[in-house]
Formats: C-alpha cells, structure tokens, sequence
C-alpha cells in the first residue's frame, strides 16, 4: 500500500518506479559506510540526550527533560522512518536555528523585562538568607571557643554535636537543642577534643561531607544567641541582628529598631525614611528598561547622534572595504599571468588572518598623540582620538585595513567565476574598458557580492571590537561623559549597561532588542534591494 | 520488512552506544561530589598558593582544587558562576570588590578569633570591613608610590612643584622626554590621579557615623574638589604637561624603564620590572601640592573570600580563618608578587630583608582604603572621564558638574 501512496498521480500503472530520492546514500537500503555514519550520529544524538537528561532528571525539571526527550525522539523518527525525506534536511538546520538563534532572543526578551543585574541576582530567599547571616555578629561579651566537631554514634549519619573548649579549658557539648557541660572529654594542647565517651571526633574530610549541616547548626545559648562555627576549629558566640518575619513581610534590626519592608516592585527591603539594605532579588519590573531609552533625556538626545554615527561607521566601512577590496582584486585578476600574484594574494590577505584584537591595540598606539608612529613619521602634532573628526576618520580607516582583505578574497572568487568572454564581448562591440566593467562585470559581481555586503554592513553595525579597543566610544564632550563621538549604539548600550552602575543585565538586554530591531529592518531592507540585483542573470 | 529491521537495528546500536558513553561519564561525576575545596585566583597567585593549598589538604585529608581566571573576568566571572550554583568555596580578591559581592549574595562574613585578628594591620582589616562586618581575610596591601630614577633625579620631590621643576629641566635637557610618568589615558585614571586629588582638597565620598563611605554625599563637584582640580589642570596639556592623556597604561611603564622619565607614579607591581629594566630606583611617598593637605592615595587590599554559595563552607572558613594568617603563607605570595603583607609578622620579616617595603608602607601611610560600596561603579568611568577632559584644558568647575550630575542621576 505503501507504493500507491507514493505513486505519482495519474502515471500509467506499470509505469519504472520514481528514481529513488536524495539522501538515498544515508538511507536504510544504503552502503554499509552510510549505515554506520548513520549509527554512530544517531549513537551521538542519543547519548547527548542522555547526557543532558540525566541533571535535568535530577533537578527534577520535568519541562526540560521532556523537551530533551520530544527532541531526542524526533531525530530518531525522522531518520528511522523512510518518509519524511524533507525532514531530514530540514531538522538539523530547524534544530540549530532554534537553539542558536530563537533561544537566545527569547531569553533576552525575557531578560529584558527584569532587573536582573548587580544587586538583584538572586530570589528572595536567597536575600533574606544572605541578609541575616550578615548581621550574625559577635555578641558582647561572648566568649570565643576551640571548636572540636562530633557525631553521636555513626560518623556520616549521627547527630551532630560540637564539642566546645572554652578558655579555661572547660569542655561543652552543644548540639542544635542544648549547651551541656561534658565529662571525660580528652584534649590535645590546642584545646581541641581529641577523644570522648559516646561520641566519634569527626575528621576534616568527614565534616566536608557534612559541611551544610555543621554550617546551620547553631547552639543556642540564650535568647537570640548562638554558638556557631568559624572552619573547624573555632566557634564563636554570635547574635542575628536581623531577622526576617514573613507575617509582615519585613526584616527587623534588633540593634537599630529599623523596620525595612519589602518591596517587590524594585526587589529590596526598604525602610521608613527610604535606606535600602543592599541585598535585592531579580524582580519583572515590565517594560521599564525600554521606557528608559526612550524617556531618559540625556539617552534619548544622544541616541539620534548616535544612531547617525552608527550608520555612517556601518555604511562607510562597508563601502570603504567593498571598493579597495575590488579594486585590488581587479588589479591582481589580470589576463595576462602576473609574476608573483600568489605572493601578493597571501601579502594582501594578511590582515585578516592577523588576530584584530591585538591588530586593533596596535592601531591605537600608532595613532598616540605623543608616542605615535603616524605622528613621528609623518611630523604631526595631531590629537587622533581627542577630536571628533579625526577619531572617526581613524575608526574608518582601521576597519578598512581589517576588513578589505575579506571582501577582496570574496571578490576574487566571484570575478574568477564571470567568464571573460563576457568583457570581451563588450569590448568588441565597442565599450571601452570602464563601460564593460560598469555594464557587465559589475552587475554580474553584485550577484554574488549583494549579500556579503549586507551580513558585512550588519557586522559592522556592531562592530564593538574596533570601537571599544581603539577609542573606546570617545573622545567625549567635558559635559557628558556617557555618549562619545565614536561611539555605536552597541558600546553605548554596553556603557550604560555596565559601565556605570556595576551590571545591569536587564537594561542591556533590553538596549540588545532594539538593536536587533533595527538590524533586522535595516538588512531586510537591503536583502530586498539586493534581490532586485539578482533580476540580472534571470 | 527488511527496511524496517534495519531500522530497528540502527536504533538499537544506537541507544546502546549512548548507554555506554554515559555509563561512564556518571561514575566519574559521582566520585567528584565528594567535595574538592575549589579556589578561584589570578593566575599569578595561584602557582603561589598551589603547593600551600595542598598541604592544607593532606593535612586534612581533602582534595584542593585551584583554579585560575584572568584577573580583569575574575569578579564577573565569579557572580556569574554564583549566580548559577557552580562557584567555588573560596575566591581570592581586591577588597573593594565586597560591596558589590555581597549586595549579590556571594560572599559570607568571615569570623576570627581575636589574637588572629590582632595580627593583621589596622589598615588592612579596615578595608576588609564592609557594613560594620568583616567579609574578607586579607593578605596584602598595596599603594601608589613615587618610583624615581635616581641617576636622572637623585633626590627625592617634597612637592608637586618640586618634581615638575625637576622633571621639566631634565626635559629641556633633553635628559628626558616626559616630566612624570602617570597614567592618564583618554578616559582618564581616577586611582593614579587620587594623591594629588586628595592634596588639593578634593574628595571623593564624605564619610558616615560609622566610618564607612556615604553615597549620599558625593564629593567631586564641591569647591574643594574645583580647586584641587583646578591645580591639576595647571599640570595639564594646556600647563606644565606633566599630566598627559597619551600617556596610558600601556606604556607608561616602558617610558620609566627606558629611562625616558625621571618619576613614575605607580604601584608595587611595577617595581620588579624596573629592577628587571636595570634601572637605579628609589621609592618615596607620592608628593603633594605647596602648601596644600597630604596627599592619601588609595590603599587596596588583597583578600581570601568565602564564597556563600560553596559546597565546602567549614573547610573554607577553615583554610581563610587559619590558613591565610600563616606568616609562612604571606611570605611566599610576598616573593611571587612584591606587595607588602598585610600580616604584620609577614611584613616584618620581608621588611628586614627588603628595605622597599618600609618605604611602599611609610608612602601609604595616610592612605585611605578604596571605597568598596558599591556605587563605586558609577563613580569611576564618568570621573575619570572628568579628569581626561580637565587634563586635555577643559574648565574644572563645569566638567565636574556634569560628571557629578551624571553620578548622582545613575547612584539613584
């Protein structure tokens, strides 16, 4: 039934049956090769699957897990089963795509409605944990203890009990209910309890094992104070100063009498009179982040600035690179063999295989107002990086020399893949040299260059690397220090975001979506102009 | 039918090998949970610490794992990791990263017994302490000094005046090319510029009841600020050009140690390397300006944490309590890296053998710990920005302001 199905509707019956399908070599009826590669991936996508089940499983994150699963499941589906031949084409591609670009953006929108960032990285409980451990203080007066950690009877499950030397040698057993003297105890020099009845001395690694327990344990001592444990040998007297009451929702200070109560809108315990104790939690505080481009003054009257810059930067650098790229290309695709053009193929190539960070540093101080090698060789006393203009003219001309090599091997490529005869047709027709290139080279060329010249022009529009190392978004203006001449809406972002207020994930992801709005609108845009492009060869 | 099989098989194979990778992947996991002490540190401290770090766990009978992060990513790299519960016990770092560490939860408090608390120095335990609690155990300190190269300035400046005077003969000598050798950069330096910031007056934070630094009253915008920073402009590139924005991290230290400059302000770090350069050096407090207040540079403090999210808090608590006080231990970080310990019984054995540390001290003697609150982050970058534009001849008064305003707008 299975062939019906598959026939091709209205063939004669009888007819030879359909060519087989691509991707026949990985299919079932295979070589024993293919059979094997198709083994050992399915071996491997298993195994991943497992391998990220198993903490998922342990953590009990049931979502997770069954997407790990549902995934899992759905590689092996699509290539067991003989149908589904476009799937097997489409999944790895859907599968990456997912994980490498949906993820990602959806975990930045989510982010960006938080406040998550320095201060507020944690939930709740962990502030609350946090803020009461730091205020377990000395009391006054209490004494100071060798410490010595013990279990009643079994040495990984007994009760624990600490074994308390105090400083005129008296030895006390405390546990979680009780502080009791305790007879028969022996002890070693440095007061530690090296042995007692009923009890098994624990060893370092032992109380490693037990490290949560013997960290909780407190022995009370009276009210509101503790006996707790500093490393294994010595416990100290403490008090909590404050303490978290769920009923109102607040954390007393017993010391002060300060209420602070919590305030989920911003994620921290606030008092009357408006201190804030430092210890937050991440909180969803909506579209506050966005509104914060768009309202704050001073973001929103450098943005346009900004903006413009970063367009230009985009803009000049892709059409700087594009142009020396060819040129140079067109100068080394000569007709006539030229002596040593794989020579200066590799010279012209070099700055692209240079690592740009450390390329990058370099240009930077050879643009050094005193220090500089431009200035030194060529007798200037110009300021690069303290004007504007000239910084931005650096900028371009440091992305040009990183970036052409690229555009040039691209550009190589495609001219070696437009038949000659094509410009000599031109020729004989009568165009001169400029009028062949112009009407037949170029168009071709565009073809193949269109999209590079758009993934080249979204690069660049965040190209944070060459800005951040070279100038670092400067120079700025004496009276805003926040937006610089060179800066792009990306360093800009990322100054806002972390360099001011310590990290601030929330706003940052945030400033990335719009970012990425405009990146998409602008490359669609160009995709579009570029698809009219293609029309040529149609 | 035979597809089918087929299919089945290659199934089959399959999970089975996937059984075997796990098989085991799982055991290995299993043995590792019971519980190395993990410790994060630069990478220069941590072949230091190696050979300690396991003598401490033979002594114990544990597993000591040091694992190193460069030291620009250690801080954020460490939230990061704590934030998804895989950071170490014990973190190795600059005190005034505590602010930030402990309004993330990172941190626990560390508790120590009076006589081992007594044998740090004031200072040092000072900056350690954040919110009336101490958070860190320190083991070095470190401030800025004047590196001087004694054949082109054989004595020591008393003043700013002095050393410009000094510098710009040896300038118009041709003995020099550069006056001083103070990193300004183009986004300028607030920690090399805070001794003369400080001696003309200027302040960065008032300071509550308690002692500790107030964010509410930010300092760089009142008037003793503008006339110390009106002073440093006198120095700037429209000045004496002592104070220079092409002057930066980078290469400043290759002007000391070609002997292209008379002064460097600089920290200990940088005196190996003008020993290394064979440069004759002496080493004197930075000086302030005539007749203005001692200049106090910042005082930066190096410390063992206890992470609070660790696996293996007592035996943290154990190896930064007890283990960090061993003189022995401070001696060894002292020779990887020469900057004075904060164990006065470290610091007078080295001292005895290196008369550089007494001076690195006695030039940090009115030194004030860096502020470790954490709208220090806000302070830095709009600051230092304030001083390049103030260097390059920008007016003090209005450039302050706006930083100011900006600083405040950002602290909330």
């Amino acid at each position: 039934m299975a062939p019906k199905r598959r026939g091709t509707a209205g063939a004669p019956s009888g007819a030879p049956a359909p060519p087989p399908l691509p991707g026949g070599s990985l299919a079932p009826r295979g070589s024993l090769a293919g059979q094997v590669a198709k083994t050992a991936l399915l071996g491997l996508a298993a195994g991943l699957g497992v391998w990220a089940a198993l903490p998922l499983y342990a953590q009990g994150r049931w979502l997770g897990l069954s997407a790990v699963a549902a995934v899992t499941a759905l590689i092996f589906y699509v290539y067991l089963s003989k149908r589904s031949v476009p799937a097997k084409y489409l999944l790895p591609g859907t599968l990456f795509l997912i994980a490498f670009q949906v993820l990602p953006v959806l975990f930045t929108l989510s982010t960006s409605v938080t406040n998550h960032g320095d201060g507020h990285r944690g939930d709740k409980e962990q502030a609350i944990a946090a803020i009461e451990a730091a205020s377990v203080s000395r009391s006054e007066g209490g004494s100071d203890y060798t410490l010595t950690v013990a279990a009643r009877g079994d040495a990984a499950t007994g009760e624990l009990v600490f074994l308390l030397t105090g400083p005129d040698g008296a030895v006390y057993a405390g546990t979680a209910e009780e502080l009791v003297p305790l007879n028969g105890a022996e002890t070693d020099a440095a007061g530690k309890v090296t042995a007692a009845p009923g009890l098994t001395v624990l060893t370092a690694a032992e109380v490693g094992r037990r490290s949560a327990e013997v960290d909780e344990l407190t022995v009370p001592t009276g009210e509101g104070t503790g006996i707790r444990s500093s490393g294994l040998s010595s416990a100290y007297e403490g008090r909590a100063a404050r303490v978290y009451d769920s009923g109102c929702d607040c954390v007393t200070d017993s010391a002060t009498g300060t209420v602070y109560t919590a305030d989920d809108e911003t994620g921290s315990f606030v008092s009357a009179d408006g201190e804030r104790l430092s210890q937050g939690w991440r909180v969803g505080v909506g579209a506050d982040n966005f509104l914060r481009f768009l309202t704050d003054p001073s973001v929103s009257s450098s943005f346009f600035a900004i903006f413009t810059w970063n367009l230009a930067f985009a803009a000049g650098s892709t059409l700087l690179v594009f142009v020396l790229g060819l040129a140079v290309a067109l100068t080394l695709h000569t007709g006539r063999p030229l002596r040593g053009r794989r020579l200066y193929r590799v010279l012209v190539v070099l700055p692209y295989a240079m690592p740009s960070l450390a390329m990058l540093l370099l240009w930077r101080d050879m643009f050094n107002a005193d220090f500089g090698l431009v200035n030194r060789l060529f007798g200037l006393e110009t300021d690069w990086f303290g004007d504007p203009w000239t910084a931005r003219g650096v900028l371009l001309l440091v992305n040009l020399w990183l970036g052409f090599p690229y555009q040039f091997l691209v550009a190589t490529g495609a001219l070696q893949a437009i038949p000659r005869e094509l410009v000599q047709a031109a020729r004989i027709d009568g165009a001169g040299a400029w009028q062949a290139f112009r009407a037949v080279t170029l168009p071709l060329l565009m073809t193949a260059m269109a999209p590079i010249l758009v993934s080249t022009f979204a690069f660049n529009f965040n190209n944070f690397n060459t800005v951040w190392l070279t100038t670092e978004g400067g120079p700025f203006p004496p009276d805003d220090p926040t937006a610089g001449a060179t800066d792009l809406l990306i360093t800009y972002t990322y100054r806002l975001a972390f360099g001011e207020a310590g990290a601030q994930y929330g706003v940052a992801a945030a400033g990335s979506v719009f970012i990425f709005l405009i990146v998409t609108v602008l490359s669609v845009v160009s995709l579009r102009r570029g698809a009219s492009l293609e029309g040529v060869d149609r | 039918m035979r597809i089918r099989s087929a299919g089945v098989l290659a199934g089959t194979a399959a999970l089975t090998l996937a059984a075997t990778a796990c098989g085991g992947g799982g055991g290995a996991a299993e043995e590792e949970s019971a519980g190395a002490l993990v410790i994060w540190t630069d990478t220069e401290r941590g072949e230091v610490l190696g050979p300690f770090a396991e003598e401490f766990g033979e002594s114990n009978g544990i597993e000591v794992d040091i694992q190193t992060v460069a030291v620009d990513q250690l801080q954020s790299d460490f939230l990061t990791a704590h934030e998804g519960g895989s950071g170490p016990d014990i973190l190795v770092g600059a005190h005034d990263w505590i602010g930030n560490l402990v309004q993330n939860n990172a941190i626990d408090p560390v508790e120590l017994p009076q006589e081992t608390a007594d044998g740090f120095t004031p200072t040092s335990l000072e900056a350690a302490t954040y919110e009336g609690r101490l958070y860190g155990v320190p083991y070095a300190q470190e401030n800025l000094v004047l590196l001087r190269n004694t054949e082109l300035a054989p004595d020591a400046p008393a003043t700013v005046e002095e050393l410009v005077e000094t510098g710009a003969a040896l300038v118009d000598s041709g003995d020099a090319d550069e006056i001083l050798g103070l990193q300004v950069s183009q986004t300028g330096d607030p920690y090399h510029l805070q001794p003369f910031f400080t001696s003309g007056g200027g302040y960065l934070f008032g300071t509550d009841d308690e002692g500790g630094y107030d964010p509410a009253d930010l300092g760089i915008d009142s008037p003793e600020s503008i006339a110390a920073f009106e002073r440093i402009a006198e120095l700037g590139e429209e000045g004496e050009g002592a104070l220079k924005r092409s002057i930066d991290a980078d290469n400043v230290k290759a002007l000391f140690e070609d002997g292209r400059t008379p002064f460097f302000v600089t920290g200990p770090w940088n005196i190996a390397g003008a020993q290394e350069a064979g440069i004759d050096y002496d080493i004197s407090p930075v000086p302030g300006f005539e007749g203005a207040e001692e200049p106090r540079p910042f005082v930066g403090v190096q410390a063992f944490f206890v992470a609070s999210g660790g696996q293996n808090k007592v035996l943290a608590e154990e190896f930064v309590t007890n283990y960090v006080a061993d003189p022995e231990l401070a001696v060894a970080l002292y020779e990887a890296d020469p900057r004075p310990p904060a164990l006065t019984a470290a610091l007078e054995q080295v001292g005895a053998d290196d008369p550089d540390v007494a001076k690195i001290i006695e030039a940090g003697e009115n030194g004030q710990p860096m502020p470790a609150i954490p709208e220090m982050a806000a302070v830095f970058d709009p600051f230092g920005k304030a001083q390049a534009a103030i260097i390059s001849g920008a007016d003090p008064e209005e450039t302050l302001r706006s930083a100011a305003e900006n600083i405040r707008n950002e602290i909330g």
